[in-house]
């Protein structure tokens, strides 16, 4: 969860992600910025996130991101 | 047919007759007869194309569905004696192999469009390389370019890879599934609907009602209004500095730029009031495809606003997919390796942003020009990423200014300018001439005097009257989509959703388009009836 937190403060210097909700519903990330995230996810947590995961659901919030992370290094 | 032609309001008016009377879970029948005839009205060689993206995508997705539930019984029964490792491998193994079914499909749908669509621009291509050689040229060969195919194939091959992610529950029933893909109102323009958006809504039994049919005919009449007053009347003077692009330049550049932006907003937004106007006089809801795109701050945010459901395809299905695919995040960390964290963490988002651009530009048609537009939004939309540091250093120097109306009006002049400057590749036709227009613009002062002793007028080919109406008719568009951005902001509906309520200024209105319409379309300047611009795609 933590490494989820400082790639989205890298993404929005500034920004306290802790317990941030509403991060696709109100247009906080954009297309580009989960791209980059998911790229970060991969690189620091070896965590491959298939597209067909990038759904709203999956990354309205840290809690959200994080779910699906621990879901997907999981089968 | 034209959705805007006398034949096409004859048409949708026969079968909203045939859909009322029809018994409730027949009329789905109804559309679909109607769209398969829609369609051969057109030409009857479309069909067996059509025909063969619908059988195609249509039997692939039963197929994947069913190969999915069989590994997924499979991978259940693994669990009990399996390694994690093991069963992440029986999962990828299983995995690959319905994803072949998948690309099958893809191909061949997609490989269908790419040789009836680019065939021509390809040889045409290679004709130009080939003269520069020195070779004789290749013929050019005509094939047949089904209505729509760039549509009808977007949401087919969107099903299909949706059914493969798990996220649609496929079809059984070939003949509505058909209709999913064929339904008239928006298979020459989109919307491009997502099959768990339309479903509900297409073969729901919908009883007639008063508020969608009154608000449904005010759209539909709202979107003559925007194609056959605004549209068509202002096509006249772009057609004019096109024609004369060698010697109406600077000034008329920046004509064009503000002119061919009304004709554009009211051709397809125009031809989406129709459609969704029209299939919601039948209960039916379309994706709204547009949110006052001229209202945006940014790039970004404009292709979250103009062509809703093409930006969404891009994105589900080309810029995800590819970006965060494995040979890209290889990319990533060879980039981390040799050219350090920021280069690394920027080329899956880099490369992903502008093939798909690239991809967006052939898209909307078979030429260089549209090609160059895709590739310029694209670098627009990553120089706006980039410049995100700037903005906020800029925003925590002078805090009061983000709130401020009259920054948001700035920004939002700003991109309406930056996007027409783009789009007059569309007016042009030709990269070389689109270039040298913009830069006109900076060394042709002289065209401004054109302005002042009236010149103008004669150039573009519309009297004064004319432009004098086109100006009240842009304003009467303005005014409304400000109405409705702050009923928007207030969590309102827009101006056409509430007139059922009111039914005597709903009459009132109604006639009042339908006069403005038949005066304007028998004004005698001597429109084109041409077909929407998107309609071309």
């Amino acid at each position: 969860m933590e490494t989820i937190l400082e790639i989205l403060s890298e993404l929005h210097p500034g920004t306290d992600f802790t317990g941030a909700t509403g991060l696709i519903e109100d247009g906080v990330l954009t297309s580009l910025e989960i791209t980059t995230l998911i790229t970060e996810i991969g690189a620091r947590l070896d965590v491959q996130i298939p597209a067909e995961e990038i759904l709203p659901e999956n990354f309205d919030s840290v809690e959200a991101i994080w779910a699906m992370v621990e879901r997907l290094d999981d089968v | 047919m034209s959705v805007s032609s006398l034949s096409f309001l004859i048409f949708a008016a026969c079968t909203l007759l045939v859909y009322w009377f029809c018994p409730r879970r027949w009329r789905w029948v109804v559309l679909l007869v109607a769209s398969l005839l829609f369609y051969a009205a057109g030409d009857a060689w479309y069909l067996p194309f059509v025909a063969l993206t619908v059988l195609s995508t249509w039997a692939m997705s039963l197929w994947i569905q069913t190969r999915a539930a069989k590994d997924e019984a499979a991978l259940a029964e693994l669990k009990s004696h399996a390694t994690k490792d093991q069963r992440k491998a029986f999962k990828a193994q299983r995995k690959r192999k319905r994803c072949r079914i998948l690309v099958a499909g893809l191909v061949l749908n997609f490989g269908l469009l790419a040789v009836l669509k680019y065939t021509g621009f390809a040889v045409h291509t290679a004709n130009d390389v080939m003269g520069w050689m020195g070779l004789s040229p290749l013929r050019v060969p005509s094939l047949i370019l089904p209505l729509g195919i760039s549509f009808y194939t977007f949401r087919s091959t969107a099903y299909l890879i949706d059914v493969y992610r798990g996220q649609v529950k496929a079809q059984p029933n070939l003949a509505r599934y058909a209709l999913f893909i064929t339904f008239f109102p928006a298979v020459v323009q989109g919307p491009i609907c997502r099959y768990n958006e339309l479903a509900p809504s297409l073969f729901g039994e919908h009883t007639l009602s008063w508020s969608d049919s009154a608000a449904g005919l005010a759209r539909m009449l709202w979107g003559f209004f925007k194609k056959v007053v605004v549209a068509d009347t202002a096509m006249v003077a772009v057609k004019a500095m096109v024609a004369g692009a060698d010697h109406l330049r600077g000034m008329y550049t920046v004509l064009l730029i503000l002119v061919y932006s009304a004709v554009i907003y009211g051709d397809f937004t125009g031809g989406m009031d129709i459609s969704l106007g029209l299939s919601r006089m039948m209960g039916i809801r379309l994706t709204e495809n547009f949110d006052h795109p001229f209202a945006s701050t940014s790039c970004q945010s404009y292709w979250n606003r103009w062509h809703i459901t093409m930006g969404a395809w891009f994105t589900d299905y080309v810029f995800y997919p590819l970006s965060v695919s494995g040979p890209m995040q290889k990319l990533s960390r060879w980039g981390r390796q040799h050219m350090g964290q920021a280069v690394g963490m920027r080329l899956p988002v880099y490369l992903a942003t502008l093939l798909t651009w690239f991809l967006t530009g052939l898209w909307h048609g078979a030429a260089w020009n549209f090609i160059v537009w895709g590739l310029l939004n694209g670098v627009l939309i990553l120089i706006s990423n980039e410049c995100k540091p700037l903005y906020r250093a800029f925003h925590t120097r002078f805090p009061g200014v983000e709130g401020r109306r009259w920054f948001h009006d700035v920004c939002a002049v700003r991109t309406f300018l930056l996007m027409g400057l783009i789009r007059s590749l569309d007016c042009y036709r030709n990269v070389p001439v689109t270039f040298s227009a913009w830069g006109s613009m900076l060394t042709c002062w002289s065209s401004w005097k054109d302005l002042w002793d009236g010149t103008v007028w004669d150039n573009l080919g519309l009297p004064v009257a004319t432009w004098v109406f086109l100006g009240v008719a842009v304003l009467l568009l303005f005014m409304v989509g400000r109405v409705n951005i702050r009923a928007q902001e207030r969590g309102g509906s827009p101006l056409l959703e509430r007139l059922p309520a009111r039914p005597a200024l709903w009459a009132a209105l109604c006639a009042g388009l339908i006069l403005v319409v038949l005066v304007c379309g028998s004004y005698g300047v001597g429109f084109d009836a041409s077909d929407f611009i998107y309609g071309k795609v």
